[in-house]
């Protein structure tokens, strides 16, 4: 096994590989991939947005495109990338944090990549085909989402239902591991905060996506089989899908937060040689504001006229996320005080997430207040709101986490200089971006606008906003460049660059494929670190040397992505033709085949020898 | 593994489903799992009781329901969630005949529950003319009842595989946790109709 391993593959061999792989630690290079694609995607199609709107009345693109760039430059960025990028984060790292060699569901694990995947290959395919991407905004209100010709929402709707079906089973995947599968001591008050935050977001996934998945199956009846949930005239009601959306999407946004809470939890804590201060309070600030992001969905809502009552009571639950929020910020920067500080790219980024989030929160509080949201509905304010929480917060989170555990995932550490520049650059060009459209908010510049008139207040705001654009897309850049050349020649990495606390620094960069040799024994809060401090520096094994059982590849899961896509397509262009039915039974076929397979067929895995890891040793 | 003896004990232990580590994955992700769809039908209950009076002139729910009919589905399925138990019992017990038994009155009983709803649906389509895109009311009674009846079939595909997978080999504990996850599956079925029948059939009678 290890001599073929090491063996030279030539480019299929090694493609096949990554298609069949059952392995976490690869599964989570192809969300990196696939996010990262995505994450470029979006990032383009945010410069055509920003390049149309750097002057008065321009006409770089037409305002169809203009809406299909705005409803897809959302899409792509809260699907499509940030949540990919996180889930092959938890991916990478949450088994070895729990010290598990696997998932509970590699299989699974698996099936959920490729259907996020094809999702957004598929949603994508709307550019090329069926008339012109969807143009209902990423929130796809009915009825301009019900009456939205072409196919353009079609795909909206199969692309994420087919995505979001990936997501959910990433969620439970996560759960069943972290119940099961702990290493012994590993209690869950001695999980690292990231493994934490993989759990309670796993928590949201499980409980919010449902009502994604509802609202989707609605507009789709709606949209191809003549089903009336949104028709007014047939009695439907349109803000059925405005509350199914938000139950959804609320809690979305502490999916996209709360494991980048987590990284920088146990960033703060490693980088600045300290213990977590306030670990309980971390824990259950977290679990809280899961909770409450239940309870807050109609705080998108004020201005629909569901009546002062209820907008009090979505108000107040909504300004109340302030403080188990407000408890993390003082717990990292209470983690910092008096520390030995390292400040490389992973810090920098930790740095500015803590003044850009809390910006981003303060005018969270703002919006929650239901009066003064009439005047900032739908206004650029709102637009600066959330790009500080999702860029401030999501996207510094992701950077800070690539910086901090690329070395593992990848066993070459990325190019110092070059990770602070792209930061600066970065910082800077995200606060001239959005900082001053919350000015251009207040001024009364709505969103999702294509053009704004000349000498009316916001000309210099705008072209102020699009250059902070180019200085972001050249910290992309920058990082891009980053990563091939760390890739072509980075330095390698040892298995504990950062002097690590929990267990993934305590296996070599990158891990092994079945992670830890001897399952490890957990003897305290940060267990690395408690070895560390009794002089031992490697953690104490919890078993004897033994067979190590691991699960086998398979390429069912990518067959069964497959199977639902073809399906997607054929739901899609049936409205146009009943021919293309049969792209629906052939697709569903191959889909329901290929699990009738995994089902029948059995599956026990194959255990390394024990004799092969002694070899190894050596 | 047929050759791996700690699969295939000579009774089985205490609780079989959770014997193995796979076992407890498969246990708890199927909880999740049920979590999830807890979400996924309150959301298609929501969306019914918010449309179930808007009838756009067509049928409503005082002309269409009898309970007659629907009792009998509901006490179909609630029975063959008990059988579905008895099978259990049978499986803790290592007595696989027993267990097949139960398993396919479990699947028997699964099939009436279905003929009777298709047999409904028929019924209002034809002699009502209440289809789907009769109004938003159509629209959402088909997809809740009709989702509802989606997961009688699936799990009935699901049992029926089962049951002929493991005919020849009998019980072990690598498919224990096989059945275990099917029961719980169609017992978390029958609590939905249960709601079904409250939230459609009794307060659509009363309108
Ligand atoms: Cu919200």
């Amino acid at each position: 096994m290890s001599i073929a391993a090491t063996q030279k593959r030539g480019f299929g061999a090694f493609l096949w590989d990554y298609i069949t792989t059952v392995d976490h630690k690869k599964i989570a290079h192809l969300y990196l991939f696939g996010g990262g694609f995505f994450f470029l995607l979006g990032g383009l199609e945010a410069m055509i947005i920003r390049i149309q709107l750097a002057t008065p009345e321009n006409d770089f693109i037409s305002a169809g495109l203009y809406n299909e760039m705005i409803t897809m430059h959302g899409t792509t960025m809260i699907f499509l990338a940030a949540m990919p990028l996180l889930l092959g984060l938890m991916n990478a790292v949450m088994p070895l944090q729990i010290g598990a060699r696997d998932v509970a569901f590699p299989f699974l694990n698996s099936l959920g990549f490729w259907l996020f995947m094809f999702g957004g290959i598929l949603l994508n395919f709307s550019w090329f085909m069926g008339g012109g991407a969807p143009d209902a905004g990423w929130t796809a209100y009915a009825p301009l989402s019900t009456q939205s010709p072409g196919h353009g929402v079609d795909f909206y709707v199969l692309g994420l239902q087919i995505s979001g079906a990936g997501t959910l089973m990433g969620g439970i995947n996560f759960l069943a591991t972290i119940v099961t599968m702990r290493a012994p001591g590993m209690t869950y008050m001695r999980m690292p905060l990231f493994s934490w935050a993989t759990f309670i977001t796993s928590v949201l996934i499980l409980f919010a996506f449902p009502a994604l998945t509802v609202g989707l199956f609605l507009l789709m009846f709606d949209r191809m089989f003549g089903s009336a949930f949104f028709d007014v005239a047939l009695g439907g009601n349109t803000i059925i899908w405005q509350h199914l959306f938000w139950i959804f999407a609320h809690p979305e946004v502490y999916i996209l937060i709360l494991p980048v809470f987590g990284v920088f939890s146990d960033i703060t804590a490693t980088l600045s040689k300290k213990r977590l201060f306030g670990y309980t309070a971390m824990v259950f600030a977290t679990i809280l504001i899961a909770f409450l992001g239940f309870m807050v969905w109609a705080h998108h809502m004020f201005t629909v006229g569901l009546g002062p009552v209820a907008n009090s009571i979505f108000a107040i639950a909504t300004m109340a996320i302030a403080v188990p929020t407000g408890i993390k910020i003082f717990n990292w920067l209470a983690t910092m005080w008096g520390g030995s500080i390292t400040i490389n790219s992973a810090m920098l980024w930790t740095l500015g997430f803590i003044p850009s989030f809390t910006i981003g929160g303060m005018t969270g509080i703002m919006l929650a207040s239901a009066v003064a949201d009439y005047q900032y509905h739908d206004t650029y304010f709102v637009v600066a709101h959330f790009h500080y929480v999702i860029v401030g917060g999501t996207v510094f989170g992701i950077m800070a986490a690539l910086h901090f555990w690329w070395p593992k995932m990848f066993g070459r550490i990325l190019h110092e200089g070059m990770g602070k520049l792209t930061f600066w650059l970065f910082f800077v060009g995200f606060h001239l971006t959005f900082f001053v459209q919350h000015f251009l908010g207040l001024m009364g510049m709505p969103r999702r606008y294509w053009v704004f008139l000349e000498d009316q207040g916001l000309d210099t705001g705008n072209m102020v906003s699009t250059i902070g654009a180019f200085l972001m897309a050249v910290g992309v850049v920058i990082f891009l460049i980053n990563v091939f050349y760390t890739w072509a020649k980075g330095n390698k990495a040892p298995a504990d660059p950062w002097d690590g606390r929990s267990l993934e620094w305590a296996i070599s960069s990158p891990p092994p494929y079945y992670n830890f040799k001897q399952t490890p024994l957990v003897r305290g809060l940060d267990p690395l670190w408690v070895e560390k401090m009794e002089g031992k520096g490697e953690i104490t094994p919890a078993e004897p040397l033994g067979d190590i059982h691991m699960p086998n590849s398979s390429i069912l899961p990518f067959l069964i992505s497959l199977g639902f896509t073809i399906a997607g397509f054929g739901f899609i262009f049936q409205v146009d033709h009943s021919a293309y039915l049969i792209l629906v039974f052939a697709g569903i076929g191959l889909a329901l085949l290929s699990m009738l397979i995994r089902s029948l067929k059995d599956d026990h895995g194959y255990h390394i020898k024990k004799e092969e890891l002694e070899r190894e040793a050596d | 593994m047929s050759h791996d003896h700690s699969l295939n004990p000579e009774t089985m232990p205490q609780e079989p489903e959770k014997a193995t580590l796979e076992g407890r994955n498969k246990f708890y992700g199927l909880w999740f799992f049920l979590g999830g769809e807890t979400v996924l039908f309150a959301s298609f209950f929501g969306t019914y009781i918010a449309l179930r009076n808007s009838t756009a002139g067509g049928p409503a729910s005082t002309d269409l329901f009898g309970l007659g009919l629907v009792f009998a589905m509901t006490m179909i399925l609630l029975t063959s969630s008990l059988t579905s138990v008895y099978a259990m019992y049978h499986m803790k017990n290592n007595d696989f005949k027993k267990m097949q038994l139960w398993l396919a009155i479990t699947a028997f009983l699964g099939l009436s529950f279905l003929a009777l709803e298709i047999y409904e649906f028929t019924h209002y389509i034809i002699d009502y003319g209440f289809t789907f895109r009769s109004s938003a009311f159509g629209s959402a009674f088909y997809t809740l009842v009709g989702f509802h009846g989606g997961h009688v079939t699936f799990g009935i595909a699901w049992l029926m595989a089962l049951m002929v997978r493991n005919a020849k080999r009998g019980l072990n504990l690598y498919n224990a946790p096989k059945f275990y996850t099917f029961s719980l599956y169609w017992h978390f079925i029958d609590v939905v109709w249960v709601f079904i029948f409250t939230v459609v059939y009794l307060m659509g009678r009363v309108g």
